[in-house]
C-alpha cells in the first residue's frame, strides 16, 4: 500500500513537471467545450440568401422584408437571370435562392394559387432541410397574414386541428443543452485514455520501466500505480467540464451529481484499461497515437454525440457494444438533463462494469506477456 | 558451495537469431567478475536473465541460490541492477529519484547512507538538479547510487561505463574495488579490454558462445603464440602487406599498431624480408599480449 502511494507520488510529480500534459488538463475541457459545442451546433443562424424577383411589386417585397427582418436569414444580392441564380448557388454565395414570379401580386389579389421557388445548396443534406424548412415557415406566416395586414380583411383562422407540441427535457430546444454532456463524455475518456497510454509508452521508450521491473514494485501495483492518477484526473476534469458547462451554456443538472460520479468512477476503468492495453502493444508513442487515432474517431463517430445510435444500422448498433462511449453518451444526458435516476442507469451501468473487467483483464494479460 | 551466480546451460533465442548458447558460469561470493564481448555478444541478455527481466529457453539460472524464474522476487530484493542505458526518471531530480528508489524498496536512505555515501557525496551539489540534465559521468554515478541504495548481494553493471570519459571510467572502477572490498559480488559488463584487467575473473562471450572464463592473468599465461608489434607511418598499407607475409597468420589493428604472430621463423629474418621489397621503415619488437590480444586469439581460432 506504501508503494502504492509513493509510485502515485511520483507520478504526480511527473505529471505537474511535464509542459505538456499540465496544459492539456486544464486547457482542452475549456476549448472543448467552448469551440466544439459552438463549432457542432447543428441549428442554422445566418442563411445565406439572394433573391430574383421578377414581379418587383408591392406584394414580393413585402414577402422579402418578412425574409429581411428574420434572424437566420441574411440578404445577399439581387439578381436578375436564371444565370445569376445558378452562379449564386454555385459559387457558394447564397444557400437559398427565391424566385418570384411575374403576376405574383395579380395572382395573389385574385385569390389565384401562386408558387414560389426554392433552390436550396443540398451538399449538407441536413443544412438544406433546415433551410428550406425556415424558408417554408416565413412564407407560411406571410401567407397567414395576408388577410389581415395586406388586404385589411378579417383574419381567417385556420379551423381544424392545431397541434401544439411542447419538447420535454429541453423546452427550447437549446443544442448546447444537448451538446455539452457528450463533450464531457469525450472529455473525460479522451483524457483518462489517451494520458494513460502515452505515459507507460513513454516509461519504455525511456526504459525506465526495466529499472522499475527489477525492484520488488510488483506489476499489480505498476498498473494501479499508473491508473490511479488518471482516474483521479478524469474525475477533476468532469468536475471542472460540469463546472464549466454550468456557467458557460447554463446546462441544467436536474438528476443526482453523486449518481453521475459513481458512473463515471465506474466508467473510466473501460478508457484507462484501453489506454494500457494499446500502451503494451505499443513500443513507442507513434504506435500509441496511430492505434488511438484510428479507435477514436471511429468511437466518438458512433457513441451518438451527433447521430441518434437508434438511427443507425442494426449491426452498427451490436458494434457499439465494443464502444466505451456509448454506454456514458445516454448515461450522462439522462442523468443531467432529465433527471433519471440509479435504475433506469442501472443497465449501462452493468454493461460497462462487465466492459471495463474485460478490457482490464485484457490489458493485464498484454502487459505481462511483452515485458 | 557459496556461489552468487550459478548459470547451467543457459540459452536464449529471439527468433532465429541465437543470442546465448549453452552458457555455463560459475560466480562466487565477492567476486568482481567482469564479462566481455563486443556489441550484440550477448553480454546485455545474459545480464537481463540474471536480473529476472527475461526468462531463458534453456537451461537454468541460480542467483544468489534462488531461481531466477520460481524465486525471482527473493532475487529482486537482493540484487542491484544497472542498465545500460540510463533508466532512472529524467523529470525527478537527483534526489527525488534517490527517494523514490530507496521508497520501493523500503529502505531508510540515512540508514543505507554509508553504502552510497563516496559515489553520492559528488552528486549533492545537483541534489535538486532533474537526473535529466546531469552529465554522462554524474547520471552514472546516480544511478549506481540508485541500485545500491538498498544493500544488495549482487549489483549487476551492465556496460556501466561505456559512453563515460576516461577519469569517470577510473574512478568508476575504484569504487567498484571499494564495493569489492565490503564484500559485495560485482558482475559487470564492458566493451573495453582494458577494463578486464580490473575484474577478478572474466568471461568472454561472443555471438551468444562463452569462449573463455578465468582470471585475466592465467588468461594472458596461457597465451603461447609468439606475438609481435609492428609500426609504420601508414598502419593500413603496413597490415595489408603483413597479411600477404607466408610465416604470419592473425594480423590486426591494436590502438596505433599492427600485432601480427609469427610463426616458424625469427623475427630477423621477417626485417630481411622488409628490406628486400623495400618496405621502408618498419619497428617491430616481440610483445606481452594483453586480454584484447587473447580475445582475438580466442575468436580467430574458433
Amino acid at each position: 500500500m506504501r508503494t502504492l502511494l509513493f509510485l502515485i507520488q511520483k507520478e504526480f510529480i511527473q505529471i505537474a513537471r511535464n509542459k505538456t500534459m499540465l496544459p492539456l488538463i486544464f486547457i482542452m475541457p475549456i476549448v472543448q467545450l467552448v469551440i466544439l459545442v459552438y463549432a457542432a451546433d447543428l441549428n442554422m443562424k445566418s442563411i445565406e440568401y439572394s433573391v430574383f424577383d421578377l414581379d418587383a411589386s408591392h406584394a414580393s417585397r413585402e414577402l422579402l422584408s418578412h425574409y429581411d427582418s428574420s434572424p437566420f436569414f441574411d440578404t445577399q444580392e439581387q439578381l436578375f437571370s436564371d444565370e445569376d441564380m445558378e452562379h449564386s448557388l454555385k459559387s457558394g454565395e447564397a444557400d437559398i435562392v427565391i424566385k418570384i414570379p411575374k403576376g405574383f401580386e395579380k395572382s395573389l389579389m385574385n385569390n389565384e394559387s401562386v408558387e414560389v421557388q426554392f433552390l436550396v445548396d443540398g451538399i449538407n443534406n441536413a443544412a438544406a432541410v433546415i433551410t428550406t424548412a425556415y424558408a417554408q415557415n416565413i412564407l407560411l406566416k406571410y401567407h397567414n397574414n395576408l388577410g389581415s395586414s395586406w388586404l385589411n380583411l378579417q383574419e381567417v383562422q385556420a379551423k381544424g386541428i392545431e397541434i401544439k407540441s411542447r419538447h420535454w427535457f429541453n423546452p427550447e430546444l437549446d443544442f448546447k443543452v444537448y451538446m455539452v454532456p457528450g463533450i464531457l463524455v469525450l472529455l473525460v475518456s479522451m483524457i483518462g485514455w489517451i494520458l494513460t497510454a502515452l505515459n507507460i509508452v513513454r516509461e519504455k521508450e525511456i526504459g525506465t520501466i526495466e529499472q522499475i521491473n527489477v525492484t520488488p514494485v510488483r506489476k499489480y501495483q505498476f498498473l494501479l500505480g499508473k491508473l490511479a492518477p488518471f482516474w483521479l484526473i478524469a474525475m477533476f476534469e468532469l468536475a471542472f467540464g460540469l463546472l464549466l458547462g454550468r456557467i458557460l451554456f447554463g446546462v441544467p443538472i436536474i438528476g443526482s451529481v453523486g449518481l453521475l460520479f459513481l458512473f463515471t468512477a465506474v466508467y473510466m476503468l473501460a478508457p484507462l484499461g484501453i489506454g494500457l492495453l494499446f500502451s503494451s502493444l505499443s513500443n513507442n508513442q507513434q504506435q500509441v497515437m496511430f492505434l488511438t487515432f484510428f479507435f477514436n474517431l471511429t468511437f466518438i463517430m458512433m457513441s451518438g454525440l451527433f447521430t441518434p445510435v437508434e438511427s443507425m444500422p442494426n449491426w452498427a448498433q451490436y458494434v457499439n457494444y465494443l464502444n466505451p462511449l456509448a454506454y456514458f453518451m445516454p448515461v450522462i444526458r439522462m442523468v443531467l438533463l432529465k433527471g433519471s435516476d440509479f435504475l433506469d442507469v442501472l443497465p449501462n451501468l452493468i454493461g460497462i462494469a462487465i466492459y471495463s473487467v474485460v478490457v482490464l483483464y485484457l490489458a493485464s494479460l498484454a502487459y505481462r506477456k511483452r515485458v | 558451495m557459496n556461489l552468487a551466480l550459478s548459470c547451467t546451460a543457459l540459452s536464449k533465442k529471439f527468433g532465429e537469431i541465437s543470442a546465448l548458447q549453452n552458457i555455463n558460469i560459475d560466480v562466487e561470493r565477492g567476486e568482481l567478475f567482469g564479462v566481455i564481448g563486443p556489441d550484440g555478444g550477448g553480454k546485455t541478455t545474459l545480464f537481463r536473465i540474471l536480473a529476472t527481466l527475461l526468462i531463458p529457453d534453456d537451461g537454468d539460472a541460480q542467483v544468489l541460490g534462488f531461481d531466477s524464474i520460481k524465486d525471482y522476487l527473493s532475487i529482486r530484493k537482493r540484487i542491484g541492477y544497472m542498465p545500460g542505458r540510463f533508466s532512472l526518471y529524467h523529470d525527478l531530480t537527483v534526489k527525488e529519484n534517490l527517494q523514490f528508489y530507496s521508497s520501493v524498496f523500503k529502505v531508510d536512505i540515512e540508514k543505507n547512507y554509508g553504502m552510497i555515501a563516496s559515489v553520492y557525496d559528488q552528486l549533492k551539489p545537483f541534489a535538486n538538479r532533474r537526473a535529466g540534465k546531469l552529465s554522462g559521468g554524474m547520471k552514472q554515478k546516480l544511478a549506481l547510487s540508485c541500485a545500491l541504495i538498498h544493500k544488495p548481494e549482487l549489483l549487476i553493471l551492465d556496460e556501466p561505463t561505456t559512453g563515460v570519459d576516461a577519469v569517470s571510467r577510473i574512478e568508476f572502477w575504484n569504487t567498484l574495488d571499494s564495493l569489492k572490498e565490503d564484500g559485495m559480488t560485482i558482475l559487470v559488463s564492458t566493451p573495453y579490454m582494458d577494463e578486464a584487467n580490473r575484474c577478478d575473473r572474466i568471461a568472454m562471450i561472443q555471438k551468444g558462445e562463452l569462449l573463455y572464463v578465468d582470471s585475466p592473468k592465467s588468461l594472458i599465461d596461457n597465451y603461447s603464440e609468439p606475438l609481435f608489434a609492428a609500426s609504420s607511418l601508414d598502419r593500413f598499407v603496413l597490415l595489408n602487406r603483413l597479411e600477404q607475409v607466408p610465416w604470419i597468420d592473425l594480423v590486426y589493428l591494436c590502438g596505433q599498431e599492427v600485432h601480427f604472430v609469427l610463426r616458424d621463423v625469427k623475427h630477423d629474418k621477417l626485417l630481411e624480408y622488409f628490406k628486400k621489397n623495400e618496405w621502408g621503415d618498419v619497428t617491430i619488437s616481440q610483445i606481452q599480449p594483453t586480454v584484447e590480444d587473447c580475445f582475438i586469439s580466442l575468436m580467430k581460432t574458433r
